[in-house]
Order: structure tokens, then C-alpha cells, then sequence
């Protein structure tokens, strides 16, 4: 049999394959921060919380409501943003003015209610999401057995994402965000009303979070630490591909789950820090990130 | 000259205050309860365990020997340092005269360690680690629930006696995990089987995808889980979405009910486990979970019926002992046989494990399931002796040889 460093290679494809599927949760999420982040300069500690929000929205609606996966792909994430357009009204607006820790701290608090809130409503054991009818069964891909569901994670986020950056790069909309936040005062004496599109953009970004804890209901128990754990990940996701870089967050989340599938087969117990060590190199190598603007 | 006066007076004051909190102190039995209320943990033990605690108080009207019974409570966040050092300061400053929980073996075995140096009772709940009354034994540590030696001799045994010669673990990268996939490994070999393989992973891990495929590639024909918590539910939910639990046997090192009401049958039914309590086991325990329930909502893990027998098994030592000195408790507890609705034919070894029956059940399936919380089905009853083994752990520096 091939072999590559001593690992058969179907044992490495295996584990590129799920290396991309969890690299593509990480696209997506820090997608959403980046979007946050390069838009409106805030540090959304709070997205690993909205990310959970919005796996919890997605099984509450199938408890409660009998809202199916498809329907919860799109209201979950759509509540979660209510929430997140909620917050930004209230509190995040008074601090932009003030140095970007404020909006950390600010955020990192609510994350902390948000899961104190659900521990004491779900317990910490969390809640089981069934995989829909339509993507249950697996397939075989010679080397490995992919089950469906994970495939179409793939799917959605590649698309979701592109969609995104297409929306952000190339639209008129996209233009008109990022000149708002190149020069709000400008933009504003054109008539355009620079509030509502700083809120729809954080609202936008949370409702990416909210849409990655949709897809992930399915994969792992829905609980209310299920966001905690990923979100310092993600963050060294985003450094990793420059603060505020849509492509930099979209590439930089896939590589680094293709990184980390390989270290779970070359040394498992090094697979939750190789994020941290990659983080740690491209800050000396690159301080701005890797497709940061310096 | 003012700012000196002051200074003195302010300093008289403190003087008293800490004299009057001194004597309050010893007019009480303090209890504290050091646990994981927030993490991984919190459902086994955590807030669940404080309402068995305060039912063993009430239940004991109480009061201890004429003093007023006070429980104090801390999540230990899963960090050892958190544990021993707020054992430390109850013990300096509160008059602590019993600790409870530290669930996470980590934090024990730093708890233990105090336990040791202020002479305060330890009865450790929720930790599995053997060790706890092995090398780590001190004279002040009861443990009280299970040990991983308990656990591997209950389900791997029964597995492994069934057919389930060959195994693959997929271990929590820590004391607990590494002693609970050792304790397996000893009792697999022991009656025919070996281990094809095993990956240790960082506790927290959510994505055992990759874990699972080399688990399937080694072609065991058991899966073993020496994990817990949040880490256990996600490595079954990946075993079942991979289709793994078809061509591969799971066996839960460690589940509690709480694990497998939120799994649900649909994912956990087949599954083989062990616990040292069940609710539906008998009337005694029946009765006790329903004042449980009455309170909580849901029916208590063995973690929480343990509680509520070890403060109730403390308070009447504290009766026969006619104090709370440490030392005298610690005799009167050795001295006991403990039968209540947690354990029965309980006793306390010299190395200061509770030796109790435990049972080995089966999930059952969602049809064989005929009323809520109705998941077990008994296996195994296993005396105490062949749970946790009949001589007292050699590696114990109390135990003389």
C-alpha cells in the first residue's frame, strides 16, 4: 500500500476529507467575524454564543414548533440575527467611538450570559438533532465512508461563502459598505443612511454564525459549550488569514482544517494546539496575517 | 498621630471580628461541596449534587451534635489550583470540617493533596481515577461512587466474555482517561482479548471523526470509550453518523444517566455500561428519586445519589463520633457498613475506597423503553469485591505490606 510518512495514503485521504469538512466551519465562522471585524472594526467575542444560538434556535424550532432542518437553515439564522441586531442597537453602538477592547469586553460578556442562559435552560449535556431524512446514509469513496450529511457541510459553506465574498467585493451593495466604513461621515452626505447598513452587517455576520450552528446541530451534541470551544479556534482562524480578509478567513478556515485533519493522523494529541502553533508562526513571519493589508 | 489611632482601632476591630468568626465556626458543621458547576461536568454533579446535599441535611434536621450544618459551594471550573486552593481557604477561614465533589480527576487528586495537609475529611465524588486511593491515597480521602478498576471490571469484562475479544480505545487525554483505558486493557487481556489500538485525544474535542475511522480501520471489534461527559456523547454520535456501531461494538467506559437522557435511546440503545446507581433499581431508590425529582426535574446520576449518602453517612459518623474532630469521624467511617438507597453492602477500605455493589446494564431500546427515564436494563449485579478488587491498591503508601 502507498504511504506517506509512514500513513497509508487512504488513511491520509480520509482525513483530508474530514479535515475539509471541519475546515469548513471554520471558513464560514470566521467568515462571519471577519465581515464583522473588517466592516465595523469590532472584536465579536460573541459569535462562538450565536453560533451555539443558532443550533439551539434550530432544534428548539423542531421541539417546539416542528419546524423542519430546511425551514430552521433559514429562520434560525434570521432570529439569531434579530438578536444580534438587538445587541448592536443597544450596546455595541455606544462603543465605536472607543478603543476596539471595549467592544471585546462588551461582547465577551454577552457570550457569557448567552451560555449561562442556556446552561441553566438545557443542562451542559446539551440536546441530540437528528440528521434530515433527505442527507442520512453515507457514501462510499473508496478510501473512506463519508456520511452524506457531512458532504453537503462541504456544499453549503463553499457556497455560502463565495456568495458572500461575491456580495462584498462585487455588488454595488458591497461597495457601498466598504466605502461607509473607509469614510462613514462621506458616504452619509451622499444620503446614504450609515446606521442601518453598520447594523445590517453586524446582524449579516451573526446570522453566518447562526447558520454554521445550524449545520453543526446535526453533527455534534447541541450544547451550550459548544461555541466556547470553537470560537478561539476560529479567532486564530482569522488572525491567521488577516484580520478583516474575507478571502484571508475563507481560505485560511479550509487550510487549517486540511492542517489539522492531517495532524490527528500524524500526532492526535497535538491536533487542538497545530492552530495555535500556525497562528504563532505567521505572526512572526507575517504580523498582518497572510492576506492581511500591512 | 490621628491616622496611628485610627489605624489601632480599626486593627482591635478586625482582632474581634476574626475571633467572633473563629467561634461561630466551631458552634458549626461546615460542608463544602468543591464541584464542576459549569463545564463538562456540571450535569453529573454541579447543581443537581447541591440539592442531594441540602436533602441530606433536611433529612438530618440540620443540625449535627447540636451545631447548625452549612454547606458551601464553588465550581472548580476543572482547574486543579480553583480546587486546592478554595479548599485551603475554607479550611483557614470557615471551619471547614468536611469537602465534597471534585469531579475531574485532575482537580482530586490536587484536592487530596489538602486534604492531606489540613487534616479535613475528603469524600470525593464524580473523579474516576483509581489513583485516588492508589499512589495518591491519603488518609483523610474516601472515595466514595466508582473508580475506574470498578468500571473496566464491569463492562469490559462482560464484553469481552460475550465475544468482544478485540478492542480499540479512543481515550480523554488525561489522568482519567489514561487510567480508565489502562484499568480496560488489564481486564481485556485477562480474559482473552487484546487491544489492536488506541488514540488519546484532548479533552473538549467535538469532531472524533478522524478518531473513528482509524478506530474502524484497526478492525477491532469493540470500540472503547474512556472518555465522559460532552466527549462521550460526541464520540457516540459520530460512531453512529459514521456507521461504525454496525460493524463495531461501542462500550461506554463512563455514562451517566444524564449522558443518555440527552443522547436519547434512538443513538444509545445496545449500549453496555456500568454505574453504581440506578434509580429504578429497587423501592429504596425509587423513593429517593422521586423526592429527587420532585426538586429537580429529572432523576439523579449516580454522582448525585452519592452525594446525598456520603453527607448522610458523614452526619451519623459525626453522631457516633460525638465530634467533628477529623480523626475521630475518619474511625467512625471506616467502622461502618454503609446500606442506604446508594449503596449496598458498603464499606470503607483501608486505602479508603467505598467498596459497594455496582451493575452493568444495557441501554435499552426505544420499544423496550415504557415509561420517561425508563433506559436500563440490569446485565450484572457485581459485589463489591469483584468491582473494585479484593485487596487494597499495593501503590497506596498507607497500606503496609
Amino acid at each position: 500500500m502507498t504511504t506517506v510518512f509512514g500513513v497509508p495514503l487512504p488513511a491520509i485521504l480520509g482525513q483530508l476529507t474530514l479535515g475539509l469538512v471541519n475546515g469548513s466551519f471554520y471558513a464560514l465562522l470566521s467568515l462571519g467575524l471577519a465581515v464583522i471585524f473588517g466592516l465595523l472594526g469590532i472584536v465579536n467575542f460573541a459569535h462562538g454564543a450565536f453560533y451555539m444560538l443558532g443550533a439551539f434556535a434550530a432544534y428548539i424550532g423542531l421541539q417546539a414548533f416542528g419546524i423542519n432542518y430546511w425551514f430552521a437553515l433559514l429562520l434560525a439564522p434570521m432570529a439569531v440575527a434579530l438578536l444580534g441586531i438587538g445587541v448592536e442597537r443597544l450596546c455595541l453602538r455606544h462603543l465605536y467611538r472607543l478603543d476596539p477592547l471595549y467592544g471585546l469586553l462588551l461582547t465577551f460578556g454577552i457570550a457569557l450570559i448567552a451560555e449561562g442562559v442556556m446552561r441553566d435552560q438545557f443542562g451542559v449535556s446539551g440536546k441530540s438533532y437528528p440528521v434530515p431524512e433527505l442527507l442520512r446514509g453515507v457514501v462510499d469513496l473508496g478510501f473512506m465512508v463519508l456520511p452524506i450529511y457531512r458532504a453537503w457541510v462541504v456544499i453549503a459553506s463553499l457556497v455560502v461563502c463565495a456568495a458572500t465574498w461575491f456580495l462584498i467585493e462585487r455588488t454595488r451593495l458591497g461597495a457601498t459598505l466598504r466605502a461607509a466604513t473607509e469614510n462613514a461621515q462621506l458616504v452619509q452626505a451622499f444620503g446614504i443612511n450609515v446606521p442601518i447598513i453598520v447594523m445590517g452587517t453586524y446582524g449579516a455576520g451573526v446570522a453566518l454564525a447562526a447558520l454554521a450552528g445550524v449545520l453543526a446541530a446535526p453533527v455534534v451534541q447541541v450544547s451550550p459549550l459548544m461555541g466556547s470551544s470553537l470560537v478561539i479556534v476560529v479567532f486564530a482562524v482569522v488572525v491567521i488569514g488577516g484580520m478583516g480578509s474575507i478571502v484571508g478567513a475563507i481560505v485560511s478556515g479550509l487550510s487549517l482544517g486540511l492542517i489539522e485533519g492531517f495532524t490527528k493522523v500524524i500526532y492526535p494529541e497535538a491536533s487542538n494546539i497545530v492552530v495555535f502553533v500556525i497562528m504563532a508562526l505567521v505572526l512572526v513571519w507575517r504580523p498582518a496575517g497572510l492576506f492581511g493589508k500591512e | 498621630m490621628k491616622i496611628e489611632s485610627l489605624s489601632l482601632a480599626l486593627g482591635a476591630l478586625l482582632g474581634i471580628f476574626a475571633a467572633s468568626q473563629a467561634i461561630a465556626a466551631s458552634e458549626q458543621v461546615v460542608i463544602g461541596d468543591i464541584d464542576d458547576l459549569s463545564g463538562v461536568y456540571a450535569d453529573t454533579g454541579g447543581l443537581g449534587a447541591i440539592e442531594a446535599v441540602n436533602m441530606a441535611i433536611a433529612d438530618s434536621g440540620g443540625t449535627a451534635l447540636g451545631k447548625k450544618i452549612v454547606l458551601l459551594s464553588v465550581d472548580h471550573q476543572n482547574k486543579p489550583d480553583i480546587g486546592a486552593s478554595k479548599f485551603r481557604e475554607w479550611a483557614d477561614q470557615n471551619g471547614l470540617t468536611l469537602v465534597l465533589g471534585g469531579s475531574n480527576t485532575g482537580v482530586s487528586i490536587a484536592m487530596s493533596k489538602v486534604a492531606a495537609a489540613k487534616k479535613v475529611p475528603f469524600i470525593a465524588i464524580g473523579a474516576g481515577g483509581s489513583s485516588l486511593t492508589g499512589a495518591d491515597c491519603t488518609p483523610y480521602t474516601v472515595h466514595y461512587v466508582y473508580d475506574t478498576t470498578a468500571l473496566a471490571n464491569g463492562t469490559a469484562s462482560v464484553i469481552v466474555k460475550n465475544g468482544g475479544k478485540s478492542w480499540f480505545f479512543i481515550t480523554a487525554d488525561y489522568a482519567f482517561g489514561t487510567q480508565l483505558q489502562d484499568s480496560a486493557t488489564r481486564v481485556v487481556l485477562a480474559n482473552g482479548g487484546k487491544v489492536l489500538g488506541s488514540v488519546r485525544v484532548p479533552l473538549g474535542t467535538t469532531d472524533y471523526s478522524s478518531f473513528l475511522l482509524q478506530a474502524q480501520a484497526s478492525g477491532a471489534q469493540v470500540l472503547g470509550l474512556a472518555n465522559a461527559g460532552t466527549d462521550f456523547s460526541n464520540s457516540l454520535k459520530g460512531a453512529t453518523e459514521f456507521g461504525i456501531t454496525k460493524t463495531m461494538k461501542p462500550a461506554a467506559l463512563l455514562a451517566f444517566l444524564s449522558d443518555i437522557h440527552s443522547l436519547t435511546l434512538q443513538t444509545a440503545q445496545g449500549l453496555y455500561l456500568t454505574t453504581g446507581f440506578y434509580w429504578d433499581l429497587n423501592a429504596e431508590t425509587r423513593e429517593f428519586s422521586k423526592r429527587y425529582f420532585a426538586k429537580t426535574k429529572k432523576e439523579p446520576t449516580m454522582d448525585q445519589a452519592g452525594y446525598y449518602s456520603a453527607t448522610m453517612q458523614y452526619l451519623k459518623a459525626v453522631k457516633a463520633a460525638g465530634s467533628t474532630d477529623s480523626d475521630k469521624v475518619m474511625a467512625e467511617l471506616r467502622k461502618m457498613k454503609i446500606n442506604d438507597a446508594f449503596a449496598k453492602n458498603g464499606y470503607i477500605r483501608a486505602d479508603g475506597l467505598m467498596i459497594h455493589e455496582m451493575y452493568v446494564m444495557q441501554v435499552k431500546t426505544p420499544a423496550e423503553s415504557k415509561y420517561p427515564w425508563d433506559y436500563y436494563k440490569v446485565i450484572k449485579i457485581m459485589p463489591g469485591e469483584e468491582a473494585f478488587g479484593t485487596q487494597p491498591d499495593p501503590a497506596c503508601p498507607m497500606i503496609k505490606k
